[in-house]
């Protein structure tokens, strides 16, 4: 019966956690991203002639609202994400053919011109892709939405259950010793001095769920970024939270909630069961 | 000590179970509770308690109106009184002399405190060589010795005993009887609910009697009742 109380608690702590990192972790690619917010990077069709980089370039300076204009040839790319890469560098010295693109980085004066230089360059001729990180966050940022709001209707009613089963499991407690509470009752005791030891087997639902939880939550991370982080980045350019950053936070946290549902659980069985 | 002033009590189904108790005991007085099975004698008593509320009138209890008491001071108003029961109610995992610190326990006592109270109202009710037993090791009357311990350990000035020699046989009963008495003579006020004619016509104390929720006869030195009165 303990083990029930204690499994809710963690269950719920847990997709607590789940939903906290996926915020935290879109929270952070959004700050990151946002840095190159006042950026574009254009991508330029292969086999363009000189006339073609010239024509593309006086276009875009024409444009209002650019700063500046930096041309990144595949070869400078490529030296680039060599740099990114590091210890996994030697991957790319396989490479036959570099399969990246020239590029420009296109330094905007001020975001609000970039929509509309946007939409300009999709109509250039030789300008294969554009990247902004616009679109990218819009997403982001309804993804995080979802998440959250999903994340509270979840967890709000993972908390009730587990309150009730706590409040049952207390409740085997509360019938077994009734003769006893009965006469403390008859002999004075006060509310406060016979809930007192329900209470704490409550909060004790509470840490061992907590600490269930701290545990899988971070071994699960530690083992999910060190595998998963640096091919994010190489695909999306984003990091994910490091676990040493989320884990202090993500404990305390557990350790409250946790600690507030096997009270709550204890008191609302008292109330029920006894009229204590 | 305890006074009920017009008090009625009237249950959620119309049942009235007092109607227009006046009644005073003085500090130190014996009264015998009587009356038929549902006249009211444990209604009474759960006034006293708080475990009801009075639907009229005024409770008072060593000079204070526990009519209109908030919730959390109810503790504190059962301090003042001991309550001794038909059925024991002793706790089965605990032994004699457990059972009645428990009771100092539960209101915070020192440690010093209760070494030195338990033992010695244990060799009030003669139960000093049983300390260490359990209840279900003990004879009835036994049992019940412990409960009346467990009840004076606090020395509250007020005894309450609903039905104490129910359970017992009629020598036990008298046992017990003497001891309630000892206790009285140390001045405790002692009001006991009961059916035991014998005692009650032995005694001759104050007696109460309450028939279909009314007090119909408050006799000092009386006797249990005539037939007619109580069936």
């Amino acid at each position: 019966m303990g083990i029930a109380s204690v499994s809710s608690i963690s269950a719920v702590l847990l997709i607590l956690g789940v939903v906290l990192i996926l915020i935290l972790t879109i929270n952070n690619i959004v700050l990151e991203t946002k840095t190159k917010f006042d950026e574009i990077q254009i991508y330029l069709e292969d086999g363009l002639s000189n006339a073609d980089y010239d024509r593309i370039e006086n276009r875009i300076r024409d444009m209002e609202g650019v700063l500046s204009l930096v041309f990144i040839s595949k070869e400078q790319g490529l030296e680039i994400m060599k740099e990114g890469w590091e210890e996994e560098a030697y991957l790319l010295e396989g490479l036959e053919e570099n399969p990246l693109q020239d590029s420009y980085i296109i330094q905007l004066l001020d975001i609000k011109y970039a929509e509309e230089i946007v939409s300009n360059l999709r109509n250039i001729e030789g300008i294969e892709d554009v990247k902004y990180y616009q679109d990218v966050i819009d997403k982001l940022m309804l993804v995080a939405n979802y998440i959250r709001f999903g994340g509270i209707v979840i967890i709000g009613a993972l908390m009730l259950v587990s309150i009730f089963i706590i409040s049952n499991t207390i409740k085997v407690t509360v019938t077994a010793r009734r003769r006893e509470i009965n006469i403390m009752k008859y002999v004075g005791a006060t509310n406060g001095y016979i809930r007192g030891p329900f209470i704490i087997e409550g909060i004790l639902f509470g840490l061992i769920g907590a600490a269930v939880s701290i545990l899988i939550i971070k071994f699960g991370y530690e083992y999910f970024f060190k595998s998963v982080n640096d091919k994010l980045y190489l695909l999306f350019t984003v990091y994910l939270v490091p676990p040493t950053l989320l884990i202090k936070d993500i404990a305390i946290i557990f350790t409250a909630i946790g600690v507030g549902i096997g009270a709550l659980g204890s008191l609302v069985s008292l109330k029920r069961f006894l009229n204590v | 000590m305890i006074e009920f002033q017009n008090v009625d009590k009237e249950y959620d189904n119309n049942v009235r179970a007092l109607v227009n108790i006046n009644l005073k005991i003085h500090k130190g007085e014996f009264v015998f509770l009587v009356g038929s099975s549902g006249a009211g004698k444990s209604t009474l008593i759960k006034l006293l308690l708080k475990e009801e509320e009075p639907t009229a009138g005024r409770i008072i209890l060593n000079n204070m109106d526990i009519t209109k008491v908030k919730n959390r001071r109810i503790p504190y108003i059962r301090r003042n009184i001991g309550v001794v029961f038909q059925d024991f109610r002793l706790l089965p995992n605990k032994t004699v002399y457990e059972n009645v610190a428990f009771a100092m326990e539960i209101i915070g006592a020192h440690p010093k405190e209760i070494r030195r109270k338990v033992p010695m109202v244990l060799s009030m009710v003669d139960l000093s060589r049983k300390a260490s037993s359990f209840p279900d090791q003990l004879s009835g009357g036994e049992r019940q010795r412990v409960s009346i311990a467990r009840a004076i350990v606090n020395s509250p000035p007020v005894l309450i005993a609903d039905e104490p020699t129910g359970n017992l046989d009629p020598d036990t009963a008298w046992e017990i009887m003497k001891v309630l008495s000892d206790i009285n003579g140390r001045g405790t006020t002692v009001l006991m609910a009961t059916h035991a004619k014998d005692i009650v016509n032995s005694m001759k104390k104050r007696v109460v009697e309450i028939h279909e929720g009314r007090l119909i006869r408050d006799e000092q030195k009386g006797g249990y009742g005539n037939e007619i009165t109580s069936f």
